[in-house]
């Protein structure tokens, strides 16, 4: 446990990845064996169940702590989480342990299903012999909600260097089926549980942003265009009988996409294609916030594969009957595309991503007005002739967006930035009205110059009302255009909808508060994506 | 009439005719301690503790009118007696203690109850009426040794310096300064300060204070030559450009905010350290309960809260608005 907190400390005072890649890489150097695959198992969200209710341990740290309850919501309040609430309010440990990470764990299984008041003396007689830091992570063991700023990549990218073992394979082994209790860290890394020699992706061909008018790029007809779908680009693998699905996070997550599982009866061995998952229904692409219902669970609840069905829009082929692609010219990529795909019967869930032509491109900029009404961001533009190229190459793939919806907005918070901005207010909390109140409806921080970032920090300073730590409450007076990709439902804002990349478009200072946008504003546009 | 009263321009003492930390021009500034928030320019004449003196005539600057009491020492003023005694909060720092016809009053300024090293260690004083801060009046905040601290920063310097990286704390110029200085001299490193501190120090030095040495930071001083000691810098360094020209910085900032861990990330630093110069929460209550004070105003903090908790367990307490407690934040760069 004192090494696992020591790791713990370690990711948190550095906001630097290789720093956290080091200390992770230490750790499994250093760690007990029998920890390793416990440790695996929590960044990679694997939960065990839950032996204690949050409310009862809020119950027995304000009974020991000998404070009100009112006092434990105030600290709460203050702190953010319930785990290092009750670590910091406790009275000091009276006593020290040494038992393993790997032993906790078990130790709190085992308290599964016993009455009350055993579970109780445990977890008292714990917090007794377990210091702050430790206490947190004890919580936290009881909680399963380790969030503590390590990517499922970054530790995968810890492991792989560790072990010196491919990263993909060790992706692969890790989002196997396994458990802690059951494997060792060695069987893990090699992936005794998996077979490991098919899965791996290609690197993926990215597309940079058109900067110029398209006339640039010469004669339209050197040139494909298609829908630049907001999804997940993924690639899906078909290899020795087996199917994987990559995201472009290079995540696997083949167990998210039961509706593409059919693939593995379908494409041939030795196939690997690009593409976008998306939320398709009834032939439809659905927004963003649909699909964004589906990604990262462990389980699909039934009303979820109603609501967002998967489709996969095929973009390109990198693999085909074992052989690499990717130096061939598009156009003969995608001819073999439309044959294999054309040869799989048909199927809602997977599709060729449509070719847009267009003799001019100026038709091809009037067809791009119509991206919204299709749930497109705009459109890609890729060179005939063009190479799958690893990575973002300039010249011959463009991404060319549609603009980005806009609000007015009033600021109501104002935090100091970092890095080149520290010292000055450059974080800012939006609101829109609700009636004869404000709600927050989205955090920005870029779009401004400096000039009038100094401005909007003197305002600051002179008009903050409260103060919550490093946050100031300002007075409600300058407003601002927000801009955005797309809105969606969320139940963990209070205005039940989020903007997806908000940032500040410009400071409207024609525009006095009244004049702001209402949440039955954003209700409406939220509305018209859905419809 | 009460002793004392909360009026626009601070804590006013009714039957002397003067001001504690005022925050707007008077005649007569009685000063706790040489914080921002606590002392302003403008006041016709200043009485602080003697060790406060050097730190108003160099923030403040120019023609200052400053008269000075011993800790212990007293004055009557207008039938009023007063007297200083430690707050254990800075060099300097002092609790101002009032008597009249057998009432006392005492205005603490901000403090803490830990002996840090280098301010005098805190004393309770028996009154009537009590006037607290409660910067860290939250349950959740109770510090560790300052030793314990101090090691934790030794460690963490250990292995900044394992791997080529060039140490930086961040601590207000008076006071945490200082404290981190002295802890800190028993590790044997050099340990490099920034001007604004190291003004400080030589006016402490030559006041008569017992500092460790430190070397001022300037340009002749090779990165390599910082990277092997150890850095002291206010915050608004810290924040600043000149950082990103060391070799490899790691910052760590020192203060109780940093006992949470959003506190910590809320700042862009690498490391923080939950060392204070205010009270703790068993802290605030032992020094007030030690008062035995019938009535305990709330200054700054969590006032709200603290004064709420004090009510609860039978201390009849009340809080005040007042203008301190801004300093952690605004404190400029000197």
């Amino acid at each position: 446990m004192k090494r696992f907190t020591e790791l713990i400390a370690q990711l948190e005072s550095s906001n630097k990845t290789n720093d956290k890649m080091a200390a992770l890489v230490a750790y499994f150097n250093e760690a007990e064996e029998q920890d390793k695959p416990y440790v695996i198992a929590m960044f990679t969200g694997k939960k065990p169940k839950r032996p204690v209710s949050t409310a009862l341990l809020r119950e027995w740290a304000i009974e020991k702590s000998g404070i009100s309850a009112w006092l434990f919501a105030e600290s709460y309040h203050n702190v953010g989480d319930l785990s290092e609430t009750i670590a910091l309010i406790l009275p000091p440990p009276t006593h020290s342990s040494d038992l393993k990470l790997s032993e906790w764990i078990m130790a709190l299984a085992d308290i599964n299903g016993k009455d009350d008041a055993v579970k109780k003396t445990f977890i008292t007689d714990s917090w007794d012999c377990l210091n702050i830091s430790e206490r947190f992570i004890f919580n936290k063991l009881i909680s399963g909600n380790f969030r503590i700023g390590v990517s499922g990549k970054m530790l995968v990218n810890a492991l792989a260097k560790q072990s010196d073992t491919p990263a993909n394979q060790i992706m692969h082994s890790i989002m196997g089926k396994w458990k802690p209790e059951e494997i060792t860290y060695q069987e893990l890394i090699v992936g005794a549980h998996v077979n490991t020699d098919h899965s791996w992706p290609y690197p993926f061909c990215l597309a940079y942003a058109l900067d110029q008018a398209p006339e640039a790029l010469g004669e339209i007809q050197e040139w494909q265009a298609e829908w630049k779908w907001d999804g997940i680009r993924g690639q899906i693998v078909k290899r020795g009988g087996e199917l994987f699905i990559w995201s472009r996070g290079e995540e696997l997550v083949t167990d998210q996409f039961p509706e593409l599982h059919f693939l593995l009866a379908e494409l041939p061995d030795g196939t690997v294609l690009d593409g976008e998952i998306l939320a398709v229904k009834s032939g439809k692409v659905l927004p963003f916030s649909l699909l964004q219902q589906r990604l990262n669970r462990k389980t699909i609840a039934k009303n979820q594969l109603e609501n967002a069905p998967i489709g996969f829009y095929c973009y390109d082929l990198l693999e085909y009957q074992g052989a690499d692609q990717r130096a061939e010219p598009l156009k003969n990529r995608r001819k073999i595309l439309e044959l294999l795909i054309s040869g799989i019967p048909a199927q809602e869930n997977l599709l060729m991503s449509p070719v847009v032509n267009a003799n001019s491109w100026a038709e091809l900029a009037e067809i791009r007005m119509d991206s919204r009404a299709m749930n497109s961001e705009g459109l890609m533009l890729k060179k005939l002739d063009s190479l799958y190229h690893s990575g973002r190459k300039r010249g011959d793939w463009w991404k060319w967006k549609i603009n980005p919806y806009n609000i007015d907005a009033v600021m109501i918070y104002a935090q100091k930035g970092s890095g080149r901005r520290a010292g000055f207010f450059t974080d800012y909390t939006f609101a829109v009205r609700d009636g004869d109140q404000l709600i927050t409806i989205a955090k920005a921080y870029s779009g401004l110059t400096d000039a009038e970032i100094k401005e909007v920090d003197a305002f600051v300073k002179k008009n903050a009302i409260e103060k919550f730590g490093p946050v100031r409450t300002v007075k409600p007076e300058l407003v601002f255009e927000i801009a955005f990709e797309g809105i969606a439902e969320s139940k963990r804002h209070k205005a039940g909808l989020a903007l997806r990349f908000p940032r500040i478009a410009r400071w409207r200072k024609d525009k006095k508060v009244e004049e702001i946008n209402t949440l039955a504003d954003l209700r409406q546009l939220l509305n018209s994506t859905l419809g | 009439m009460a002793l004392i009263k909360f009026t626009n321009k601070g804590i006013y003492c009714t039957k002397g005719d003067f001001y504690i930390d005022p925050w707007k021009p008077v005649q007569l500034a009685v000063t706790t301690h040489g914080h921002a928030d606590h002392v302003k320019s403008g006041n016709a004449a200043y009485l602080c503790h003697e060790l406060t003196k050097p730190i108003l005539l160099h923030r403040l600057g120019g023609d200052l009118k400053i008269q000075t009491l011993a800790y212990g020492e007293s004055l009557l003023i207008n039938g009023v007696q007063l007297s200083l005694f430690p707050a254990g909060h800075v060099i300097g720092s002092a609790q101002v203690r009032l008597e009249y016809k057998g009432e006392i009053c005492v205005i603490s300024g901000d403090y803490k109850v830990e002996y840090d090293g280098i301010s005098t260690a805190f004393e309770p004083v028996k009154c009537h009426t009590f006037v607290s801060e409660s910067t860290f009046g939250l349950p959740i905040y109770k510090w560790l040794p300052q030793q314990v601290i101090i090691d934790q920063i030794s460690n963490w310097h250990s292995s900044n310096q394992q791997q080529q990286k060039t140490s930086v704390l961040t601590a207000y110029s008076l006071g945490k300064a200082q404290r981190l200085i002295k802890g800190l001299s028993l590790l044997q490193q050099k340990i490099y300060v920034h001007s604004a501190i190291a003004n400080l120090n030589e006016a402490f030095i030559k006041a008569g204070v017992d500092l460790p040495e430190t070397i001022r930071i300037s340009p002749e001083i090779s990165k390599s030559e910082l990277q092997e000691g150890i850095l002291i810098v206010p915050p608004a360094v810290a924040d600043g450009r000149w950082i990103k020209t060391l070799l490899h910085p790691a910052t760590g900032i020192c203060s109780g905010w940093m006992q949470v861990r959003a506190g910590r990330r809320w700042r862009s630093s690498d490391a923080g350290f939950a060392l204070s110069d205010h009270a703790d929460w068993p802290g605030l209550l032992s020094a007030i309960k030690a008062t035995s004070a019938e009535k305990v105003y709330v200054t700054h903090g969590y006032t709200a809260t603290f004064s709420k908790y004090l009510n609860e367990i039978g201390i009849d307490s009340e809080e005040v608005k007042t203008q301190y407690g801004v300093e952690d934040e605004e404190e400029a760069v000197y």
